[in-house]
């Protein structure tokens, strides 16, 4: 288990417990007490730090080395899976992970952001920033969907879309520009769910859904708070003041009116019950598939078009 | 040669250039450095007589230029809500706001008029990046969304002129929520048949090219602007190589596909006009000469 910062007193006591097991494997009864009066007290203190985590500590956990990426979503959530490749232009963008499969029982096109776990998945994933190519692929996904009448699920974690010569030569906005518009033109039930980070213009293009969803502790905003800082404090040390002056945590992000639900996440945050969250997304995602199916296709459009040119414009912190 | 170029000639150009006369007067150009009459230079359209660089416009220069004979109609635009996150940096937004429409005395990046190009009537909305570098925030939606709706309601196609840095941070998610919104905007437009034009200006990043700006049936840019999704230094941090000579460049745009022409300002309304013509008046003029009664089968 990786620990951040701000949870070093929990990994303390954590790692006591483990000693004290560790020696009651070697036959000494009278510890089964102590463990649980230490475990009542990580629960104490994690109930306390995740109760009230800040801006910039959710954006710790949201980037979590250990948490769900967007793959386990699919492995999780989607039977059936068929991925399918390429943007039929240039390259199959591996950011960007989409296909057909079944979501507890429905047909779906399941479209992915994936950030790799360790150094080869994540240079294969390129770190879950997308190229033209993967927004393009994207966009070939969701007409797939549109032209068959299936439901649209993305899930979103990424922190943006990838800054460099190839992808601007290649139309990097365009292609973020058509994904957006594409996302909105569907006449299909689309339920995105920002699972990890929301970074920018590279998570918008997969998140014009019917439904928005978030769980507890990601983030979504229209810039890093490390990117923030640095142009507005001229210092990226100022990364925390930015990430609450943001307003990018999802509890923030539903009293704007930019999501629809929030996802709670176990004690200690996603990664601490992977299982639990991806049901737990699971089973937001089905309640909000329940209230679009049957909806007409044009009213689903018509619906989604109304609220996304509706953001802001009523808006007051 | 060189040191009497650099010891002497700025030297020279120290006696010659007039010290005193008022900053409205003269103008340097940012590209080249040379000074140039204000009027000649607004003679020329702001570009500038010595190395044809394209300087940023006001917009009531946009909009005078582009309209049959300068005259144009601004509507106004439905008040956004200042501030929304009550976001502060080192300076509360709501002082750099205020800050911005007392010096330009508007109330946000973004203007709307309404007239004729070459007759026919269109709806422009122009950004001027002079108010917090252009960004896109809930007003500029507001704007974008009142320009379509106003091509909407006219039966009148849509150009819209951007010069933004992008999204406008301070207003945090509901900048990046304007991205879908003037999508949906400018689909409207597109979707009752009208041309929806868009004339990429110096600079046009970020945000705001990932979205309403990329989606002209028509994409138009001036020469040398720069284009692009990510900041220069934003892909030299990630990639650590220097970049490519023009790279992010209007012709660089165009050589990669990504715009239709780069247009001098001195063509821009004449390739307009011509534009619109074609996409709004299919037929051959001669057709709509023709009186009523006269040889119909001829016509056919």
């Amino acid at each position: 288990m990786n620990f951040l910062d701000f949870e070093k007193p929990i990994a303390e006591l954590e790692g006591k417990i483990e000693e004290l097991r560790h020696l009651a494997n070697g036959g000494d009864l009278n510890i089964a007490e102590e463990v649980a009066k230490l475990q009542g007290k990580v629960d104490k203190l994690m109930r306390a730090t995740y109760g009230k985590l800040t801006p910039w500590q959710k954006t710790q956990v949201a980037r979590h080395p250990d948490r769900p990426h967007g793959l386990d979503y699919i492995d999780g959530l989607i039977d059936e899976f068929m991925p399918l490749a390429g943007d039929r232009a240039f390259a199959d963008d591996k950011a960007i992970i989409g296909g057909l499969g079944r979501f507890r029982g429905r047909s779906v096109v399941a479209i992915a952001q994936e950030k790799g776990r360790d150094t080869d998945s994540r240079i294969r994933h390129n770190f879950g920033m997308a190229k033209p190519e993967g927004y393009r692929k994207a966009q070939r996904l969701m007409s797939l969907a549109d032209r068959f009448g299936l439901p649209l699920l993305t899930f979103i974690d990424t922190a943006g879309a990838y800054p460099g010569i190839d992808a601007e030569a290649r139309g990097q906005a365009e292609a973020i520009a058509r994904a957006i518009e594409a996302g909105l033109d569907l006449r299909v039930p689309f339920v995105a769910t920002v699972i990890g980070e929301g970074g920018s213009g590279g998570a918008i293009a997969l998140a014009t859904g019917n439904a928005v969803l978030m769980l507890e502790h990601a983030i979504y905003s229209v810039i890093s708070p490390e990117g923030c800082a640095s142009i507005l404090w001229r210092s990226g040390d100022q990364a925390k003041e930015a990430a609450e002056a943001l307003k990018l945590t999802a509890q923030d992000l539903h009293r704007l009116g930019v999501i629809d639900a929030i996802v709670p996440e176990p004690l200690g945050g996603a990664h601490r019950g992977p299982a639990q969250t991806i049901g737990a997304v699971g089973d937001a995602i089905a309640r909000a598939l329940d209230g679009l199916e049957g909806v007409e296709g044009g009213l689903l459009r018509a619906k989604r078009r109304e609220k996304f040119l509706e953001m802001g414009r009523a808006a007051g912190a | 040669m060189n040191w009497l170029a650099n010891l002497v000639r700025p030297k020279i150009q120290k006696w010659v250039r007039p010290k005193d006369v008022p900053d409205h007067l003269w103008n340097k150009c940012p590209a080249c450095a040379n000074m140039i009459f204000h009027r000649d230079l607004e003679k020329n359209l702001f570009v500038c007589q010595h190395c044809g660089h394209h300087l940023k416009l006001a917009i009531k220069d946009r909009f005078a230029m582009l309209f049959d004979d300068g005259l144009f109609q601004k509507i106004e635009l439905p008040k956004a809500p200042a501030d929304p996150l009550r976001f502060r940096d080192l300076k509360r937004y709501g002082d750099r706001l205020k800050e911005a429409q007392n010096r330009t005395g508007e109330a946000d990046a973004i203007q709307v008029a309404h007239g004729k190009m070459g007759g026919i009537g269109v709806v422009i909305a122009a950004f001027d990046f002079h108010f917090l570098g252009g960004s896109m925030g809930v007003a500029v939606g507001e704007g974008l969304v009142a320009a379509a709706e106003l091509a909407v309601l006219q039966d009148a196609p849509l150009i819209v002129v951007p010069a933004s840095g992008g999204a406008r941070m301070q207003e945090g998610i509901l900048s990046l929520m304007q991205m879908a919104r003037s999508t949906v905007a400018v689909g409207r437009v597109k979707e009752k048949g009208l041309p929806y034009i868009v004339l990429l200006t110096d600079p046009t990043t970020g945000g705001v090219t990932a979205s309403f700006a990329m989606l002209g049936d028509i994409a138009l840019a001036e020469p040398g602007a720069v284009i692009g999704f990510a900041g220069a230094r934003v892909i030299e941090n990630t990639i650590r190589e220097k970049l490519p000579e023009g790279f992010q460049r209007s012709e660089y745009l165009e050589e990669h596909g990504m715009v239709d022409m780069v247009v001098h300002r001195h063509e821009l309304r004449a390739t307009l006009i011509r534009l619109l013509g074609l996409l709004r008046n299919p037929k051959p003029a001669g057709d709509l000469l023709r009186l009523p009664g006269a040889d119909v089968k001829a016509a056919r």
